[in-house]
């Protein structure tokens, strides 16, 4: 595959992206130390874990170089794993009822 | 730099891509089939992590992560401090992997294997890490089914659980991982790759690579900070 051999990013990039993914280690570990509330905590954490993971799979995955058939086959199928959260959750927080009910 | 049919309105791309004897991904098989791979190894993960917090949040408490994880260093307490030099490891390794898929496109051979050896080095590195911590936890009577008196997981049963199959998980996966890198790398040094004229399997095994450092990023985020 020549083609996509020719389109690659100089090392630059990769050397920027890694920094980035430093720096984004190092913020979700002191937020941590901070001891936020949890759920402000957890709002946080997410966004930086999603950060990190948007950048290793555009760059360093590639995706963003990728054709857009490709990078919506990847990522829309995704979603099934939030919508089995969002179907799991209810069953939890039912089972956390009934054991402070009974 | 996007691709050039990024900038195609939708509709031509449909036609132009889909309407047989094309490449509608643009990709090599090898390379949609570990995209593939990682796909259905993101939904394990994902079914993983969904059941973990499931438990977690059925079970109404669970142990501080800040204070298992700790070390003691100097005689004083470090909250987390293995879990940060464990993802410092993991990320670096991620780095070198990306240089050696660097090194690789432009037909460096030295230079591709010394990146992919650090990289395999990184990745020991880690499972060092984790079999450290493993053995403490064990060490302190942490099982699976089971929490002994007197312990901070005392009352959680699914704590152990959860811990053991979510980084078992991974860990396997980066065991797999320096293994499947080693192979290639060890390929690469032969000249395998110069004589086929293709250094495309080095990027296909940095794809999977980068993938366990991903799923790194939500077991760090879910399991161990939150």
């Amino acid at each position: 595959m020549t083609q996509s051999e020719t389109k690659h990013p100089p090392v630059k990039v990769y050397l920027t992206v890694w920094f980035w993914l430093f720096v984004l280690s190092f913020t979700a570990y002191f937020i941590d130390l901070m001891h936020l509330s949890f759920w402000l905590s957890a709002v946080l954490f997410t966004c930086v874990a999603l950060l990190k993971a948007g950048l290793i799979a555009a760059y360093f995955m590639h995706l963003r170089f990728e054709k857009l058939n490709l990078v919506y086959t990847i990522l829309v199928p995704l979603i099934l794993v939030v919508a089995l959260a969002a179907g799991v959750l209810p069953d939890a927080l039912s089972v956390l009822l009934h054991r402070h009910l009974f | 730099m996007p691709s050039e049919t990024q900038a195609v309105p939708l509709e031509e791309v449909l036609k132009s891509d889909w309407g047989g004897g094309k490449s509608p991904f643009g990709i090599s098989w090898g390379k949609l089939m570990m995209w593939l791979f990682i796909l259905s190894d993101a939904f394990i993960f994902g079914g993983l992590l969904v059941g973990y917090g499931a438990l977690r949040v059925s079970s109404g408490q669970w142990p501080e992560p800040e204070k298992i994880f700790a070390l003691h260093l100097f005689g004083r307490e470090m909250p987390l401090l293995l879990i940060a030099v464990m993802t410092f490891i993991l990320v670096s390794s991620s780095g070198w992997m990306a240089l050696a898929v660097h090194a690789a496109y432009e037909r460096d051979r030295q230079r591709t294997v010394r990146y992919l050896l650090l990289t395999c080095l990184f990745g020991l590195l880690f499972l060092s890490c984790q079999a450290y911590e493993w053995s403490k936890l064990i060490h302190e009577g942490l099982r699976p089914w089971f929490a002994p008196e007197h312990s901070p997981f005392y009352g959680v049963r699914n704590f152990g659980a959860c811990f053991f199959t979510l980084t078992g998980f991974h860990g396997l996966h980066i065991l797999s991982g320096v293994i499947y890198l080693s192979v290639i790398a060890a390929r690469v040094a032969k000249g395998v790759y110069e004589q086929r004229g293709s250094y495309e399997a080095v990027e296909i095994a940095g794809l999977y690579w980068h993938f366990v450092d991903l799923v790194w990023v939500f077991i760090f985020t879910f399991f161990y900070l939150l």
